[in-house]
């Protein structure tokens, strides 16, 4: 058995709006908004590094959870946004941590990163204990290189958030998760090395619009639980508007899907626990509700799990 | 009807307006459609021609105008 046992998050202090952004790049603020939902997002500092902020809501989530970090039996680290390409952010988050020997292992695969995470630890747990999954984006970084796509670049913001998986109880029992990916669509959405991101809009958004709501219900179906059932939807934000077409396709009031997508835009990787940690703190699982994470990225890579709220 | 006017028809029901552009100009330069629209065109095409597209075939240069739309279309028979 595996648990979701706590989240974490950690926001820069900055705040950018599309006004601010919209200026930058030569896009009418009002026109984010339309596309996206999205209204501001964070930027970290310039001295400030993606495992920074992994660190501080790796910190959030354990102190959430009442753990020391002592109890960590592995790290996860979902990042598209690493400074160099070896040893990647996970070796060097451990250290912050104080987590020698513990083994830490990188997932430098963007949006999708947290679900394969949370889909990992729970296949992991059992033999590791306590696995920490911790995303982290420096997305500004990036965003502003030549050349600038500025449709591409008002989406992104910067974030992290944390999860502790656990087989000796939490908030709520994962139940079936499950992890696809597809080579074929490998140029759609793309960080290459000292380039900007490049994104082929139209083909994210058509085949996440497919893809999400199938493996939702794949893990749904596994678990003999109706769409209509579940409690919360808690997804990667890419877009407020693909968050609606996925309620549609699952035939769900697009209210119990949580979004935060208009204060923090995308923050890939980051963005699906950022948005659980904030969930917990205000409506939080419900003993006998079942959960919903998903998430969709670059690659593509996709995924989702079911997880039901257990009594406190 | 021939199949240009279906999916002229189809295009019309999910932008909610009358369709005039050519059949080879782009649904989405000129405005016609956007991402999100494309979505329910891909549905109500699949429900209209009693055809499943495959994901693998789900490229936006395959549905980006009438004229495409229908040579598409054209292969799934």
């Amino acid at each position: 058995m595996a648990f979701l046992r706590a989240f974490g998050r950690y926001l820069p202090a900055r705040v950018v709006s599309n006004v601010e952004i919209g200026a930058h790049l030569g896009v009418e603020p009002s026109w984010i908004e339309q596309v996206s939902g999205i209204v501001e997002r964070r930027f970290a500092a310039d001295d400030e590094t993606a495992v920074d902020m992994a660190e501080r809501a790796a910190l959030h989530c354990l102190q959430s959870a009442g753990a020391p970090a002592g109890d960590i039996g592995m790290l996860i680290m979902a990042s598209g946004t690493g400074a160099r390409r070896f040893p990647g952010p996970a070796a060097v988050v451990s250290h912050r941590l104080g987590l020698a020997g513990v083994p830490a292992l990188d997932l430098p695969i963007a949006s999708a990163g947290s679900i394969f995470g949370l889909c990992l630890a729970a296949q992991l747990t059992p033999s590791h204990g306590n696995v920490l999954v911790v995303a982290a984006e420096k997305l500004s970084e990036v965003i502003l290189r030549q050349p600038v796509e500025p449709g591409t670049a008002a989406l992104f913001g910067d974030g992290a958030g944390a999860c502790l998986v656990s087989t000796s109880g939490g908030t709520a029992e994962i139940l079936s998760c499950t992890m696809h990916s597809d080579g074929a669509f490998a140029e759609d959405l793309r960080l290459d090395f000292g380039g900007p991101v490049v994104m082929n809009g139209r083909s994210v958004i058509l085949q996440a619009s497919r893809k999400i709501p199938r493996c939702i219900l794949q893990v749904l179906e596994q678990t003999e639980i109706p769409p209509g059932r579940v409690g919360a939807f808690i997804l990667h934000q890419a877009n407020r508007n693909l968050l609606d077409a996925v309620s549609r396709a699952l035939g769900v009031p697009p209210d119990r899907f949580y979004c935060n997508i208009q204060r923090y835009g995308n923050t890939s990787s980051a963005s699906m626990l950022i948005a659980a940690s904030e969930w917990s703190e205000t409506a939080g699982s419900r003993s006998g509700e079942p959960l919903v994470f998903a998430g969709f990225g670059a690659g593509f890579h996709w995924g989702a799990l079911v997880a039901v709220g257990v009594p406190a | 009807m021939d199949m240009q006017e279906r999916i002229r028809g189809i295009i019309a029901k999910i932008a909610k307006r009358e369709v005039t552009i050519g059949p080879d100009e782009s649904l989405f330069d000129s405005g016609v459609l956007d991402s999100f629209a494309l979505i329910d065109m891909v549905g109500l095409m699949e429900h209209e021609f009693q055809v499943k597209i495959p994901d693998s075939d789900l490229n936006p240069r395959k549905l980006s105008s009438i004229s495409r739309i229908e040579s598409y279309l054209e292969t799934l028979k």
